[in-house]
């Protein structure tokens, strides 16, 4: 190659990863924009907001309607069952998920076949919507904390994962040799499988419980009667999109905004913030989580 | 024979009896949650009346599909369904394979790992925070980009009020929200093509653009095949958490797919009958495209999903 060919080449290239650069930046900054909006929005003074003059910086400042939104005691129920549910439903489900897993994973059960095949087609088939409705009705589960907790906790997704992870990191031999030092397959569990997987332990938690807190097709359709148990995210379904509910304070009339769009953003805002606090840190184990349940043995 | 067959089961028992010990309870909660709702599907095949519960109410074969099949609101939720899920498909599939190959030519780290970071972040929310920012956005009177439109001298553009325009909002929200997070599988699938490839092509004097389509796409070609094959087995699956955060009472003509259908005949409307009978057509299609995607996923060599 001649020099002249080799530097217009260098320029190409250097425009093209100028391209890249900025292309990918923007598409990431999409991710971030409508957030910092939200947030300027919620410590603005309301009359900016009000005339639509509120962008990415807030105008003026003030902290009025995260004080409602911390005055609002149904707010802070709604947090209080999230948290609760979220950390039993967790429990939960990890116990479940490691009592599965664990026999499943042993080449020598008896039954392997047929049980995984009993876990798995939950997968592909379920009673649907209006069955599974009936039996939360028929057990007395409605408008219950129990059936935020008890019907989802069984995951074949997680199941599967749990799965193959041990049997790609737990070599049969350690497990064969505890065997015949006469552990008990209790004791295996609680002190070989156990302290080995942490990392898929701690991944597949975050699954359950980034989950949950996140659904909330469950509760709007569970509970109806009882509005002390609804979770942060119906709250805010009510309260935020369909707006069918109003903000407490409103109501007793004590309110200086009236304008809800400052009071909605704070709300957005604080029912965000949990997961934006925790979501540097947890990401990399999704990421690793994802994987293992692309790849199948 | 019988007997040492037994006694063989017998003396696997005694070794093992712990590990089916652990399996209750799995178990209880597969066959009470999963199994234990399938009982209801019955009530597709019944009148049901809740005063006369699941047994006694009366068989009436499939006299409530005949009058399911016939209601103008269950095709329109069949076409919705299908509609949201293909165009969303069609947009959202691409995207996070450019995305991927981008990602993949970006050299310096810190800035491929805050844009990462940024990329996947929507994957983490829930679609009420999704849906009430999407409104903070696109919100007709006080949306930020209608402000700005405004301010730029153009008129508001109703994104989440008129029917098209909602269609069109709709599948652009969700292909944001999926496309970074959907680009781990790719970026994965680039780590593992043979790095030696493109070290022979630099030598044989490719570009970068050359490099991507002759090496990077043809090796990461069977990921994207299983997982074409796998998102066109999930068309008839309905998505009830997504639209039900964007939908309003001004949009209703997209907006009534097989999930929130049910919803409202079931849940909102006490028709347990039909609505069940809804769910299962629902729940029998999509068995079956799952079932053909995984058989010609492994027809063409590729690996199965079940």
């Amino acid at each position: 190659m001649s020099n002249q060919t080799k530097l217009s080449a260098r320029a190409a290239n250097g425009i093209a990863d100028t391209l890249i650069y900025l292309f990918i930046g923007i598409v990431a900054l999409s991710c971030l924009f409508p957030f910092i909006h939200v947030f300027a929005k919620s410590i603005s003074e309301e009359a900016y907001v009000i005339a639509n003059k509120v962008f990415l910086l807030p105008k003026g400042f003030s902290t009025e309607a995260y004080k409602k939104v911390f005055s609002d005691s149904s707010i802070l129920t709604s947090f209080y069952v999230s948290v609760v549910v979220t950390i039993l439903f967790t429990a939960l489900g990890m116990l479940i998920t490691l009592c599965a897993a664990y026999p499943l994973s042993r080449k020598s059960l008896k039954g392997r076949k047929t049980l995984t095949m009993i876990f798995m087609f939950t997968m592909y088939f379920t009673g649907g919507i209006i069955p599974e409705y009936l039996l939360m009705n028929s057990l007395g589960l409605l408008d219950t904390w129990a059936v935020m907790i008890l019907p989802l906790a069984f995951s074949p997704y997680n199941l599967m994962i749990m799965k193959t992870s041990l049997q790609s990191s737990i070599p049969d031999s350690l497990i064969e040799s505890a065997h015949l030092d006469g552990a008990s397959e209790f004791t295996i569990l609680s002190r070989i499988v156990i302290p080995l997987s942490k990392p898929i332990i701690a991944t597949l938690s975050l699954f359950y419980a980034v989950g949950r807190w996140n659904a909330y097709q469950d509760a709007l359709f569970y509970i109806k009667q009882n509005v002390s148990l609804r979770p942060l995210q119906l709250k805010l379904y009510y309260l935020v999109v369909s707006s069918t509910e109003s903000f407490q304070a409103a109501v007793e009339g004590s309110a200086q905004l009236t304008n809800p769009e400052v009071l909605k953003a704070a709300c957005i805002i604080f029912a965000t913030v949990p997961i934006l606090c925790i979501y540097p840190f947890i990401q990399k184990y999704f990421v690793q989580g994802t994987m293992v349940g692309s790849v199948k043995e | 024979m019988k007997d040492a067959r037994h006694k063989n089961i017998m003396f696997y028992l005694k070794g093992h009896w712990q590990l089916y010990v652990l399996l209750l309870i799995p178990l209880a909660f597969a066959l009470l949650f999963k199994y234990g709702s399938m009982f209801g599907l019955v009530i597709a095949f019944k009148d049901y009346k809740i005063v006369k519960g699941f047994w006694d109410s009366q068989w009436v074969g499939f006299d409530v599909f005949k009058k399911v099949f016939g209601m103008r609101d269950f095709s329109l939720a069949v076409r919705n369904t299908l509609l949201l899920n293909s165009l969303t498909l069609i947009v959202g599939f691409p995207m996070p394979i450019i995305l991927a190959l981008l990602l993949n030519e970006i050299k310096n780290k810190y800035y491929k790992k805050v844009t990462q970071t940024l990329l996947y972040l929507p994957h983490f929310l829930s679609f009420v925070i999704i849906g009430a920012i999407a409104y903070q956005i696109f919100g007709l009177n006080s949306g930020i980009v209608n402000n700005l439109i405004e301010n730029a001298g153009g008129t508001r553009i109703p994104f989440l009020q008129k029917d098209t325009q909602w269609l069109i909002t709709y599948v652009l929200i969700t292909v944001w929200q999926s496309m970074g997070w959907g680009t781990i599988v790719y970026l994965a699938a680039i780590t593992s093509v043979n790095p030696e490839l493109y070290e022979a092509a630099t030598v044989d004097g490719a570009n970068r653009f050359r490099k991507i389509w002759h090496i990077t796409l043809p090796g990461i070609k069977a990921t994207v095949i299983t997982l074409l094959i796998m998102n066109l087995g999930k068309i008839m699956s309905g998505s009830f958490e997504s639209v039900f955060a964007l939908r309003n009472v001004a949009t209703t003509k997209y907006t009534t797919t097989i999930p929130i259908l049910i919803y409202q005949l079931g849940i909102t409307g006490g028709k347990f009958s039909e609505s069940t009978a809804i769910g299962l057509f629902q729940s029998v299609i999509a068995l079956i495209l799952v079932l053909a995607a995984d058989w010609i996923a492994k027809r063409l060599g590729e690996e199965g999903l079940i």
